[in-house]
């Protein structure tokens, strides 16, 4: 204890403090990353990660959710009707390696994650160019004939298969990332996974930013990529990224001086801390939405009159004011409105409105309602929101239901094996486009989860895909959104807010819908 | 004794044998699939996963394959969880953190707890037997999700060179180490107070007394070997559970120890993790109860025949 | 024999009630025992009711502890608990006693090869991952249960609200015993084993006596005051384990509470809202020093040497 006082009476700053001297960002990230690789993960807290240290064709802008800046392309433009792209790739961009970053590569790539024998869950993120998905099922073996070529060693071809006018700001996401192929071949063949590429010390990219150290559970530490085109840009000299997995311990370690930013704060701490730190709390629209999926292969929930039902009965202010007291949204619509898509309000808080519904589908007064099982996973909020749906049909419809709560791969499969009545889930958008939403409906959609399927339903999604003028797409989208709406086969709760604290030392960090900082642009006040 | 010691180590072996090999066959039986996530992933990616581990092979020659290359080339899988991290790379690394943070709070649990026992004994239903009992209950009582955050908020919080949490500093052992060891010290507590008094109702202990032995004479001399037994009978296990990490305290104090393993690779069916922590903390468990009946036979020479 | 052992007992008793401390806790058990199991029925609130805005009041003439995060009456959530924790607590820690015992003294009695075995046993035994016992459980009792208590409520016209409570601590209690069981072998074994090398012992041997009477009337009784400590030290832990179970989401079902699912809550809120916290937190020290004290009480009641005095 002695020699612990000496060693800290010299310097009285905190860590976050020292760290903004060095120019090294301290980040709360939420949880242990369950790879580096690119092509193999899909979580928010990967792709953190992989924002610093890859750079896609195109990049985010620090406060500008709609435009796309140079990234690993240098320019870009398209035909009359978005369906080929070029791209012209930065001509000194350069792996952190030295070895320069080609439309090779993007084409090594988008070969690897389409491969049919390479497990990436995530390849349908592609499938917007032409014959990928034939590609990745199988039914064209020949790579050359999807959309994807190297002119040259710095122009590339992208040909899609539909009108796609937002396609660079699909190239944003981690799954258009490049590979260094000359690298993933050394410790593999290509489709082979899992390889050690990506460990520290192998790992090569062509971000902002190069894998300095990798503790599993303790901290990843990335530094300045010195082979990065556009270095001089970068402020920050590192980032450590801590996964804590515990959200108290989270908010302590950033009250204390710990970090600078924090990856959430958790509900109950809200309200007080915006009283006291208000200026540091980050409350920002995040694009995602919570539902509770009704199980349309179910007798009961297979009748929309009854999801109509208990959408009725979810008193969604309150829960939000009450449970989640993060200023989330009151989930009117499956998508949530952004930029110009603003779809109406299309729930309400009706009890009434809702028996009368119930009695409409067969179950008067004195019907015995069956009693239902609602799945849900091991969190905290999650359970709490459940308990409160659960108070409410009970005291609103009389209807009985069972919360069942199951730890996290137990709920997957349960979700995937339709073995429930009605489900807690949520869905974030991949991409600032309506039917990031809206495609989860389709009946093929493996992320569909209801049971439920509508010819009409998609008869207007095709319709929507073939219009290119935006504003007429848009209206069309709006149809589906009111029709989905009706059937309400997922019925949603509230949309997503992101709650964090941020210090106000950190500079030009700016709120974002898909809630992607490019850390390139990040500065430290000393 | 150093045949009793081989075939022990001997019987400690086939026990972890026969332990991983009953854990080989039940982790398959844990509900879910390893590879599915949040997002849905087609069967046949599913599939392709599970084949690129080797896990489209019959149980039996998965089965084989584990113990051969485990023998062979001391090599334990890969995470399913943490994609292609070997399995040893993981034990490696949370390793020497639970031990360091072992180590302190057996200090903390013995320091704490042993004088807490012998003083409760020798004032048998007198105050400082009440108080000791009451701080030894406490440290049952309160869950280590409690005494945590009170720690965060209560010490560390006003102290400067105190962190909430983390592993950066080496003064960062010290909470979780106390939270940690305030558990331990109840349980040693207890069972030295309930040795203790065994041994100070004996005979021999009465006639020494009578004779007018010193009080602290007699606990040197002749009470504290055969009270410990109880203890150290103890401090096997806890030594082998302390070890290898708690996840209530890793989790809150931010440590990148063998603890949070033990939870998350069992919510996350990640079988050669599962199997690797097993095989790990079998082994430990075997060393420290060896060790405990060593410990034994030098304090109570009787055991020996 | 039986003239012997009554007279065994009503001494303890006897010298139990002359405890002051012991008689207190007797009394302190037996109180909070029948505040959960018979005058919970009479508070006027549901436990798993409440309404949203009525969240974290403070204590007042209605809600006499305040209410909780969704306006639910503490003090009935925590007699409500209360039942939970005490049934997963008490019916464990009774299978683990009778497990432990039957397993650790004849092990520790007979010695030799026979013991390194079965000690051996649950060195392995202890190192198998909790959860995964816990989940596998749950899986497999699951479905059977709800054949169970569908049954119970169909035919017999039991309420369902109250078959699934007790029905989903079934799993639960199944998966500590099945651990509590080892330590407590571990324990009586050694402690067996030791009195097996005591003289009164070997003097019963020298008589002649067979190896069960030696083992039930000379080995097993001069356990019991090892056994109630451990035993009293259990029922906390036990009652803990399930509240870790719950800090990571395993623990029973909601709504239900249960003293560690109460606590765990309160922690995240030490903040915020200290007293959800403080309250269970207190009822569920007072019972474990209760059981503590009473069990220390016992203990000496029981203790063959301590009657000398």
């Amino acid at each position: 204890m002695v020699i612990c006082a000496v060693l800290a009476s010299g310097s009285a700053e905190t860590m976050a403090e020292k760290a903004a001297n060095e120019g090294i960002l301290l980040l709360g990230n939420g949880n242990e990353p369950k790879a580096l690789d690119p092509h193999l993960v899909s979580g928010v807290i990967e792709s953190n990660l992989l924002r610093a240290l890859f750079e896609g064709l195109c990049i985010e802008h620090p406060s500008d959710d709609s435009a796309s800046l140079p990234g690993a392309a240098q320019s870009w433009s398209a035909n009359e009707n978005f369906t080929e792209w070029t791209f012209n790739l930065q001509p000194t961009g350069k792996w952190s390696d030295g070895k320069p970053v080609t439309a090779h590569d993007f084409v090594f790539a988008y070969e690897r994650m389409l491969h049919p024998d390479f497990p990436s869950g995530y390849s349908d993120m592609l499938y917007f160019i032409k014959n990928a998905e034939e590609f990745n099922k199988g039914q064209v073996t020949d790579f050359s004939q999807v959309g994807v070529k190297a002119i040259d060693d710095y122009t590339l071809l992208i040909s899609l298969k539909a009108p796609t006018p937002f396609l660079p700001s699909l190239t944003k996401h981690f799954t258009w990332l490049p590979v260094p192929s000359h690298k993933v071949l050394e410790y593999g063949e290509m489709t082979e996974p899992y390889t050690a590429w990506t460990h520290e010390g192998n790992l090569v990219s062509n971000g902002g930013f190069q894998l300095k150290k990798w503790r599993q559970n303790h901290f990843i530490e990335v530094e300045r990529n010195p082979h990065y085109w556009d270095r001089a840009a970068v402020s920050l000299n590192g980032i450590r990224y801590f996964p804590v997995k515990n959200a108290n311990t989270e908010t302590r370690m950033f009250l204390n001086g710990q970090l600078h930013a924090t990856y959430t704060i958790p509900p109950d701490f809200i309200p007080t801390a915006l009283k006291k730190y208000g200026e540091q709390i980050m409350q920002e629209t995040y694009i995602g939405t919570r539902f509770v999926r009704a199980n349309a292969q179910r007798e009961f929930t297979s009748n929309p009159l009854i999801r109509q039902a208990l959408s009725l009965c979810i008193d969604r202010q309150s829960i939000i004011d009450n449970i989640l007291q993060g200023g989330q949204k009151v989930a009117g619509s499956v998508t949530p409105p952004f930029g110009s898509y603003q779809p109406k309000n299309m729930t309400a808080f009706d009890p009434a409105k809702a028996k009368l519904l119930l009695a409409q589908a067969g179950y008067g007064e004195d019907a015995k309602l069956p009693e239902l099982e609602l799945l849900t996973t091991d969190s905290d909020t999650n359970r709490r929101t459940a308990e409160a749906m659960q108070g409410l049909w009970r005291e609103h419809l009389g209807l009985r239901v069972r919360i069942v709560q199951r730890e996290w791969k137990s709920y997957l499969k349960m979700r995937s094996e339709l073995d429930f009545d009605l489900m807690d889930g949520a869905w974030i958008g991949d991409y600032l486009d309506p039917t990031s939403f809206l495609d989860l409906w389709k009946g093929g959609n493996g992320n569909n989860n209801t049971g439920w399927s509508d010819a009409g339903y998609e008869a207007i999604l095709a319709e929507a895909e073939l219009i290119e003028d935006p504003a007429t797409r848009y209206a069309k989208l709006l149809e589906a959104e009111a029709y989905v709406m009706e059937q309400i086969p997922a019925i949603p709760v509230y949309h997503y807010n992101t709650n964090y604290f941020l210090s106000p030392t950190v500079k030009n960090w700016h709120p974002l819908l898909l809630n992607t900082h490019p850390y390139k642009f990040v500065e430290l006040q000393k | 004794m150093l045949k009793a010691i081989l075939s022990r180590i001997g019987q400690t072996t086939l026990v972890v044998f026969l332990l991983v090999s009953v854990c080989f066959f039940i982790v398959h039986a844990l509900p879910g699939n390893p590879f599915t996530e949040e997002r849905a992933t087609s069967d046949v990616i599913i599939e392709r996963m599970e084949a690129s581990y080797g896990l489209d092979k019959p149980k039996i020659v998965q089965y084989g394959i584990y113990w051969k290359r485990m023998i062979l080339d001391g090599d334990m899988g890969q995470s399913f969880n943490f994609k292609g991290i070997p399995v040893k790379t993981i034990l490696l690394q949370s390793f020497p953190v639970s031990f360091q943070l072992g180590i302190v709070a057996m200090i903390f649990g013995c320091g704490i707890g042993m004088p807490l026992g012998v003083i409760a004994a020798l004032y048998k239903n007198k105050w400082p037997d009440y108080l000791s009992m009451v701080i030894a209950m406490a440290g049952i009582c309160l869950p280590s999700f409690v005494v945590g955050p009170l720690l965060q908020l209560w010490v560390a919080k006003p102290i400067p060179f105190l962190n909430i949490a983390g592993w950066m500093m080496p003064q960062d052992v010290l909470l979780p180490a106390l939270t940690l060891g305030f558990g331990v010290a109840a349980y040693i507590a207890r069972l030295m107070r309930g040795g203790m008094l065994e041994v100070l109702s004996q005979d021999y202990i009465r006639t020494a007394r009578a004779k007018g032995v010193s009080t602290l004479n007699i606990l040197l001399k002749h009470a504290l070997r055969p009270a410990i037994t109880p203890t150290v009978t103890y401090l096997g296990p806890a030594f082998a559970a302390v070890m290898t990490g708690s996840f209530v305290i890793e989790t809150i104090f931010q440590i990148p120890g063998m603890g949070q393993h033990f939870i998350d690779a069992v919510l996350a069916k990640d079988i050669y993790l599962i199997l690797g922590l097993v095989f790990f903390y079998g082994v430990l468990m075997g060393l420290a109860n060896l060790a405990v009946d060593l410990l034994l036979l030098l304090i109570n020479p009787r055991l020996r025949s | 024999m039986s003239t012997k052992s009554r007279s065994l007992w009503s001494d303890a008793w006897l010298r139990l009630r002359n405890n002051k401390l012991a008689t207190a806790s007797l009394f302190l058990v037996l109180a909070i025992l029948f505040a959960c199991f018979v005058l919970r029925w009479f508070l006027p609130h549901d436990p798993n009711i409440g309404n949203l805005n009525d969240k974290y009041l403070a204590p007042n003439g209605t809600h006499w502890l305040g209410t909780d995060q969704l306006g639910r009456d503490l003090l009935t959530r925590m007699l409500d608990g209360g039942q939970i924790s005490l049934m997963v607590a008490i019916i464990a820690t009774t299978l683990t006693v009778a497990m432990g015992v039957i397993y650790g003294s004849v092990a520790g009695y007979v010695g030799g090869k026979v013991q390194n075995v079965m000690m051996r046993l649950v060195d392995g035994l202890l190192a198998l991952p909790f959860l995964v016992i816990v989940i596998l459980m749950r899986e497999m009792i699951a479905s059977q249960l709800e054949i169970v208590s569908e049954f119970l409520v169909d035919t017999w016209g039991w309420k369902s609200d109250l078959v699934q409570r007790f029905s989903n601590i079934i799993p639960l209690i199944c998966a500590i015993a099945a651990f509590g069981w080892l330590s407590m072998g571990r324990i009586v074994c050694s402690q067996a084993a030791n009195l097996a090398q005591m003289e009164y012992v070997e003097a019963a041997r020298s008589l002649g006596l067979g190896y069960w009477k030696i083992l039930f009337r000379h080995i097993v009784p001069n356990l019991l005051g090892t056994v109630i400590i451990y035993a009293t030290l259990t029922i906390p832990s036990f009652i803990l384990y399930e509240a870790t179970l719950s800090f990571i989401g395993m623990g029973i079902e909601p709504p239900n509470s249960s003293w560690g699912m109460l606590i765990k809550d309160g922690a995240n809120l030490i903040e915020t809202q200290p007293s959800l916290l403080i309250f269970p937190a207190l009822l569920f020290s007072l019972t474990l020093f209760g059981f503590n004290f009473l069990g220390d009480g016992l203990r000496d009641a029981l203790d063959p040497k301590t009657a000398k005095d």
